[in-house]
């Protein structure tokens, strides 16, 4: 069920209704039938590997969970007669059954994970190396599976941690693989986060809900208004790439990032705010982040649950593995101390950023794409001490204007990168860039062939306001939440009314229905 | 808070919200009075049902072919059309069921040439035949049965869209002219009981040898809905008359028509190839046609219905109601509002050189 | 203490240790800092800092880095 449609509208209303209906005690169980709903729409057979995540995923925590209980009632029982090397071999001894269990978890989630998402991907990589010819297996990818499976594991790996134990009773573990408002694309939540308002008991309050609605509808805007627009121009540049370069290359860069920005936040903006409607707190997933300084910044404030999840389950563990550190020690022997000290932390981040294409999609474009974010980085990272020697002599990197050129560099940089997944085509993309210098046809500007992308001029005013607005908003997010500063300090008769006229508005320069591709989530196929 | 007042709240917002659908939603839609008239054929037929002897369903050649001014005139027999732009056997089949709940007709006659197209040809021609219906299940079927591949796509949005056709038409904020709100809560009739007249005339010129079909069976679904439109009428007491209106184009095929007559008669149906009738009727392609042979105008039909009356009077019991009160009040507006477009158009046609929509202003 | 003190002002030197207590919030110390710290820390102090102690709570301060060095140095 697409968050753009009339049956998710009309299910959120039931649900909603119902939600405050029920008796308090009841309300989590309603959202957990809600999931499964929502979940089967798109298909029994895609409920039955989120069951198996979820259950394994349950037991495999309940183990654990059990073994550590029974290792500190241990430990205290017997904390007179055992000496500090003893508790420590027998805490080891422990912890080895529990990284075991924790592993066989990973193994059989990512391993389902990687059959149904990667097959393929290795057969064309097979036929390419040995040049065989077998055939696709083309399994269609349940709905949300790399967000589910993904949040089930940080929840393993946290329980094996130690972090917080295990969650008990099973049904309030299947609603946290599947609470349906973040199965389609996110954000990848943190058990001990959402755990603390998921289950409730939630009383209505007025002001939570009419604070969520307001998301909901401005998700709604961006999402519907602006991203389901631009994607007709989308497509039409990226479907022909040969008529289409040079400067056609530069508008479908900034084409692409109103896209997708307003198609991925718009679609975070209706899940938190749906959430906020039901008294649930869901993890924010983006802080503005086309105003990022620099890459690395632009990474923390975009996909931010995706990001801080790769952080702390992969690159940190990775880097300060014993393995890692001795290649540290070693490259520092052998290599000098200035290469020798960065040998863990880009081993980690190549690793890591390999990882992340991968996620996105099983295909060439999303790995170059990761490592060209990885290359980016560390190449800021060595030129960092320049710049700050650099800046210190000129003294103008704090002013406005640098900062804005700083930002203008980092969308321009981002956006490059992220046509490949656009073209879909390695070679084909680099083509394309390319031809931004070398093909001189900018007068297409003002030739009016950006009319024949399937937009009229009207579209493009339609997406011009709306960027604008979008723009401004988030400007006057600078001093906090729009909802909070501006529209909740106003009468609720004000605010009902100009709620309504946007509602209206939204409805009348929606772009869907007939002549418009309903753009399905553009996140949730990863 | 009180329950109550969130309620309120809510319920004003809704409230508040519905009405701002409706007004934007009578703002968009199209008007059908600057183009695509026929778009509002289907909707008309309400404001002319009851006491309607005679029902024609079909396409163009029905609607623009026949004239129940005439056959009330010269015969005394009440009739309506309920015609929309290419409509599909369908389409005919629910306008039938349709016309049923408000009034039985003793004779219903369909015009076969959509017999031709198996399958939905455009979704505008969907909305020109549906949007003006009123709602009831009818309609619902109608929309299932009709529906395109790209509206099947998202059938939920396509149902919700005839509820709401705002739904449908909300892009046209940016083709809004001053008919859109000139017309907002009113339109004009453009029918007379369905009939659609134009006086101006385009002469046949050539008539160009129609190319062999690979095939020329018709398609199951149409089949099928002949026979749905002959039980139901059976089921009603109606007797169905099957007709071909004598426009040249798009053609009719004898091997069509072998099939048509086959089936009339093992079902005991009258069915006339019009024709084949042309020279006893009268008509002169070079004067009676406004498009060049699609399409008869004014003078083209009129000398149609009166052969046509003729042959109903044959081949029916169709009483003659002239003289009784109740109709005669009901026709007399009718006829006045015939002759009074007929002159609009001609005086248009004789200062303009050429129509230009159908009222003549 | 110092040793670690020196260890921070090589990754930073501009930044007071003694009283910044929001090194991870306000973003000073990024991950590769982080990662950094962690491989010197091994070879100075023979401590392996796992991956589930990389919280801001340790990481904010010289003073709790201190507190989890010693805390790991005990186990």
């Amino acid at each position: 069920m697409s968050f753009v449609s009339l049956g998710f509208l009309a299910f959120l209303a039931v649900l909603i209704l119902l939600y405050y209906l029920v008796p308090k005690k009841g309300q989590w169980i309603l959202l957990l039938a809600g999931s499964v709903f929502f979940y089967a729409f798109a298909g029994w057979s895609a409920l039955i590997f989120i069951a198996v995540t979820a259950l394994s995923t349950y037991l495999a925590g309940i183990y654990i969970g059990k073994l550590a209980a029974d290792r500190d009632k241990y430990i205290k029982e017997h904390s007179a007669e055992l000496d500090k090397e003893a508790k420590k071999a027998y805490k080891a001894k422990v912890k080895k059954r529990t990284y075991l269990i924790m592993s066989l978890c990973l193994l059989l989630n990512l391993g389902m994970l990687a059959v149904i998402k990667y097959t393929d991907f290795g057969i064309s990589i097979v036929n390419g190396i040995f040049r065989t010819n077998i055939g696709f297996v083309h399994f269609a990818l349940p709905m949300g599976i790399s967000f589910y499976i993904f949040q089930s594991m940080g929840y393993i790996i946290d329980v094996y941690r130690g972090k917080y134990a295990p969650e008990k009773n099973i049904a309030r573990f299947a609603l946290f693989v599947s609470f349906f408002p973040q199965l389609l694309q996110g954000p990848i939540s943190r058990f001990d986060e959402l755990s603390k308002t998921l289950y409730g008991p939630h009383k209505f309050d007025w002001n939570k809900f009419a604070r969520g609605a307001w998301r909901v509808l401005w998700g709604y805007f961006k999402k519907v208004v602006i991203a389901d627009r631009m994607i007709t121009a989308v497509l039409a540049l990226s479907g022909e790439p040969e008529k289409y370069t040079g400067v056609y290359v530069v508008a479908l860069v900034l084409f692409y990032a109103i896209e997708l920005y307003a198609d991925f936040t718009g679609g975070i903006d209706i899940t938190i705010g749906v959430a906020e409607m039901l008294g649930i707190e869901v993890a924010e997933n983006f802080d503005r982040p086309f105003f990022s300084l620099n890459i690395t910044e632009y990474w923390r404030r975009w996909h931010i649950t995706m990001g801080t999840w790769f952080k702390d389950y992969i690159f940190y563990p990775l880097s300060v593995s014993p393995k890692m550190l001795k290649i540290s020690k070693w490259s520092r022997e052998k290599l000098g101390q200035a290469i020798g000290k960065r040998v863990p932390v880009y081993l980690s981040t190549i690793i890591v950023w390999f990882a992340t294409g991968l996620w996105h999609g099983a295909a060439w474009n999303f790995i170059v794409w990761g490592l060209l974010n990885c290359l980016v980085i560390i190449v800021s990272q060595e030129l960092s001490p320049l710049y700050t020697r650099f800046h210190k002599r000129f003294g103008f990197s704090n002013t406005k204007g640098y900062n804005v050129f700083q930002m203008f560099r980092t969308f321009w940089l981002m956006g490059f990168i992220r046509v490949l997944d656009v073209y879909r085509d390695v070679p084909g993309t680099f083509r394309q860039v390319w031809s931004v210098f070398t093909t001189a046809n900018w007068g297409n500007l003002f030739s009016g062939s950006f009319l024949k992308l399937g937009l009229t001029l009207s579209d493009f005013i339609a997406v011009l306001a709306g960027c604008a607005v979008m723009f401004t908003v988030s400007v006057l997010q600078n001093k906090g939440q729009v909802r909070d500063n501006i529209i909740l300090k106003r009468p609720v008769a004000v605010r009902l009314v100009v709620f309504v006229l946007i509602a209206l508005l939204i409805t009348i320069f929606g772009a869907y229905g007939i002549g418009y591709d309903a753009g399905a989530f553009i996140y949730g196929q990863f | 808070m009180k329950a109550l007042k969130i309620i309120i709240r809510i319920a004003a917002a809704l409230l508040v919200f519905a009405l701002g659908i409706w007004l934007l939603q009578r703002l968009l839609v199209p008007k059908y009075v600057t183009e695509n008239e026929e778009g509002l054929l289907v909707k008309e037929y309400y404001s002319y049902a009851g006491g309607n002897d005679v029902l024609f369903i079909g396409d163009c050649e029905v609607y623009s072919n026949f004239s129940p001014v005439r056959l009330w005139q010269d015969f005394g027999i009440t009739s309506a059309i309920r015609g929309s732009p290419q409509q599909l056997i369908w389409h005919s089949y629910y306008m039938l069921e349709d016309t049923l709940r408000y009034e039985t007709p003793k004779v219903v006659v369909f015009n076969v040439l959509s017999m031709k197209y198996g399958e939905p040809q455009s979704e505008a021609y969907n909305r020109l035949a549906l949007d003006g219906m009123k709602w009831s299940d009818v309609k619902y079927r109608a929309i299932k049965a009709s529906m395109t591949e790209e509206e099947a796509d998202s059938e939920a949005l396509t149902v919700a869209s005839y509820v709401m056709p705002i739904l449908r038409f909300h892009s046209r904020w940016n083709e809004l002219t001053g008919a859109d709100f000139k017309y907002m809560f009113g339109t004009r009739q453009l029918s007379h009981n369905g009939y659609v007249m134009r006086i101006d005339v385009k002469p046949v010129d050539t008539i160009p040898k129609a190319a062999p079909l690979p095939d020329y069976s018709f398609a199951d679904v149409c089949w099928d809905y002949l026979e749905k439109i002959r039980t139901l009428c059976d089921r009603n007491g109606i007797q169905l008359i099957l007709i071909k209106a004598p426009t040249l184009r798009p053609h009719w095929y004898d091997e069509w028509d072998e099939q048509i007559v086959k089936y009339a008669e093992e079902k005991g149906l009258c069915y006339v190839n019009i024709l084949n009738e042309v020279e006893t009727i009268g008509i002169d392609y070079t004067t009676d046609t406004f498009d060049a042979g699609m399409h008869l105008n004014l003078s083209g039909a009129e000398k149609l219905t009166k052969w046509f009356g003729t042959y109903l009077k044959a081949n029916t019991a169709l009483p003659n109601h002239r003289g009784e009160a109740e109709y005669e009040e009901k026709w007399i507006d009718r006829i006045d509002y015939y002759n009074e477009m007929a002159e609009a158009q001609a005086k248009q046609l004789s200062e303009n050189g050429k129509l230009d929509g159908y009222w003549g202003d | 203490m110092d040793k670690l003190l020196e260890i921070l002002k090589e990754i930073h030197a501009d930044v007071d240790y003694d009283t910044c207590e929001t090194l991870i919030d306000d973003g000073i110390l990024d991950s590769f800092d982080i990662i950094s710290i962690i491989t010197e820390i091994s070879s100075e102090f023979d401590v392996q800092i796992p991956a589930n102690e990389i919280v801001p709570e340790n990481f904010n301060s010289a003073a709790a880095l201190w507190k989890l060095i010693e805390k790991l140095e005990d186990e």
